[in-house]
């Protein structure tokens, strides 16, 4: 066993790691900023092996963050996907030497507006530059850089993290062996642009929000950002599984009440998830962050063509949706898969049923579990990885 | 590579189709199943496989197996790939479940530079015999369905095969024709006897 776990099947990720890159070389972000230094937060789980080809950066959705596994500081609760992570696992840590990075932007340690503004001293706010999912990888790429990792094994991530894995992909194929990107688009949506303004706009019409300096008042617009939370929760599941789970059953009551209380466990559930939620996120990196989500377009960067992003691909992709996703729909992942053939890329792709909708990929997914696993045994045995004891 | 690793022996008509194939080239198995094929030509010929197919189940088999499969359907995603882009396309009995049988074999020509096809022979004695003596569609080892639920929606006998080949300018390489033991019977001449005595052709195609 590596020496970095204790015996337990849960594995003990290395303390929260904050690295402060970019003083000498700011980041150039897609707006034209220059930003730097900038702190990275991130964990990592797992050791990296002498010829440094073990790395997964695993890339977070929206609301994550870098604890993917073990018991999450803030929450108390198991990381988002420790079902993954752990030893003989899927994300296997006696294999795998697994990264995760809190997003730029992000309110998790890695620098966003919540932090201190070097120049003013005070938080950024919307002094923030706003940044792109390119800006993100970016950054992570630096992180690389400073882990001395010239090439990943694999970059996986869901969501805004598949997002950030066609970035990863199409920036730096070199440094890409293999490529997961799941439950997600190659371009944001207008459908999912305007759910994204739906919870930017709740938050803005918080009073408590004062014009985005509540940090320095004092105040929490947490009305705002609890609605936009509530909003968002229902485009993550799907109308079956909101009713296998509530229905139309009440909550801890036998009749109506007549009145705007929540009657309905669905009402009861919404409101638990937006009152959690603004608990341990800050509603500017929430504007920040759907932001670059709804300016991610792959194809427009790339003269409008999407096998552009992709040609002379050197990286094995494995391109995942699932049946009842319909905020990142299948269409949108066979989208990117045609653009894959029409390079000759190496590319699996599976639609997976599941009735669970877009959160899907965070559940568990027998089905799921073994794509994945199947996938990095394949892409680990062409890169000669070998399970840590293993032959 | 990695499961199906106690796969040595596959079916007798993939077993051909695998000698077809020149080692360490790259391979698209179109309608590849759980990628039985794949994964033995990924060992024994070192070839760099890639695998379409049409089933939820057996894409889900085969990337769990670690190959490189894709879910999709022969009839509108083979117009995707670059021309040139494989040394070898292979329809392994798929080419008549597909609704436009020519329009994929025109595409497995653009895309490869050699064509491997195989299907269930509608001219063998057995199935001439059904029709003639019960007047009833045949049912029979390689056409197990009946004719409502079959997948098989355009057959063809190896006679109908060699003249479409003929009509777009194909190439005949190699035809082999397994009779119901799995026995092979050449191609001679025009082929009657094969197309009588097989139960299954495979083609080895190339655009003339």
């Amino acid at each position: 066993m590596p020496t970095s776990h204790d015996s337990s099947a849960e594995p003990v990720s290395a303390p929260d790691h904050k690295v402060v890159l970019g003083a000498d070389r700011p980041l150039r972000l897609d707006c034209g900023v220059e930003l730097g230094p900038f702190t990275v937060a991130y964990q990592t789980y797992g050791e990296l092996n002498a010829d440094r080809s073990n790395a997964i950066m695993i890339c977070h959705a929206l609301t994550g963050d870098h604890f993917v596994a073990g018991v999450h500081p803030v929450t108390g609760k198991p990381g988002w996907w420790h079902e993954l992570v752990g030893p003989g696992c899927v994300l296997d840590t006696d294999r795998y030497f697994l990264i995760c990075a809190n997003v730029l932007g992000g309110c998790m340690g890695t620098t966003g507006p919540k932090e201190i503004n070097a120049a003013t001293g005070l938080p950024w706010g919307l002094g923030f530059p706003v940044i792109t999912i390119g800006d993100m990888v970016q950054a992570q790429a630096r992180l690389l850089d400073h882990l001395g990792i010239d090439q990943l094994f694999c970059v996986i991530g869901g969501s805004m993290g598949g997002m950030q894995v066609l970035e990863w992909a199409a920036s730096y194929p070199e440094r890409v062996f293999a490529a997961v990107p799941i439950a997600t688009a190659a371009r944001h949506s207008a459908q999912n642009i305007a759910f994204h303004e739906v919870g930017r706009q709740a938050i803005i019409a918080d009073p408590d929000w004062c014009g985005g300096d509540y940090l320095l008042q004092e105040k929490r617009p947490h009305r705002g950002l609890a609605v936009a939370r509530m909003a968002a929760h229902i485009t993550y599941l799907s109308e079956a599984a909101l009713h296998r789970k509530f229905g139309r059953n009440l909550q801890d009551r036998k009749a109506f009440t007549y009145g705007f209380d929540a009657d309905f466990q669905v009402e009861s559930y919404l409101r638990y998830q937006g009152s959690t939620f603004v608990e341990r996120f800050d509603a500017n990196s929430y504007l920040y962050i759907t932001r670059a989500m709804d300016y991610f377009d792959l194809a427009a960067e790339h003269g409008g063509v999407l096998a552009n992003a992709f040609r002379g691909t050197p990286t094995r992709f494995c391109i995942i949706s699932f049946t009842s996703d319909w905020l990142f729909p299948t269409p949108e992942s066979r989208a990117i898969v045609h653009a894959l053939n029409a390079v000759a890329a190496n590319v699996s792709f599976v639609e997976l049923v599941s009735d669970k909708g877009h959160d899907a990929f965070l559940l568990d997914e027998p089905a799921f579990h073994a794509t994945l696993s199947g996938f990095l045994d394949g892409a680990g045995y062409h890169r000669g990885l070998r399970r840590r004891g293993g032959p | 590579m990695i499961a199906h690793s106690n796969n040595t022996q596959i079916r007798v008509d993939l077993q051909l189709i695998a000698e077809m194939v020149e080692p360490g080239s790259r391979v698209i198995d179109v309608g590849c199943g759980d990628g039985a094929l794949l994964d033995y030509l990924g060992r024994y010929k070192n070839v760099d496989g890639r695998g379409i197919e049409l089933s939820m189940a057996g894409v889900s088999a085969a990337v769990s197996h670690g190959l490189s499969v894709i879910q999709g359907d022969a009839d509108t995603d083979l117009k995707d790939y670059p021309t040139g882009a494989f040394d070898y396309v292979i329809l392994s009995q798929t080419l008549q479940a597909t609704r436009d049988p020519k329009g994929v074999i025109n595409h497995m020509l653009r895309i490869g530079r050699r064509g491997i096809v195989s299907f269930p022979n509608f001219g063998h004695w057995r199935v001439r015999l059904n029709l003639l003596l019960r007047g009833r569609m045949p049912v029979t080892e390689v056409l197990p369905y009946q004719w409502y639920d079959t997948p098989n929606i355009h057959f063809c006998t190896t006679a109908d095969f060699v003249a479409l080949c003929r009509e777009l300018d194909i190439t005949i390489e190699r035809g082999i024709a397994l009779d119901g033991l799995g026995r092979v019977q050449r191609f001679d001449g025009g082929g009657w006897l094969a197309n009588l005595c097989g139960e299954q052709a495979v083609f080895l195609l190339k655009r003339r």
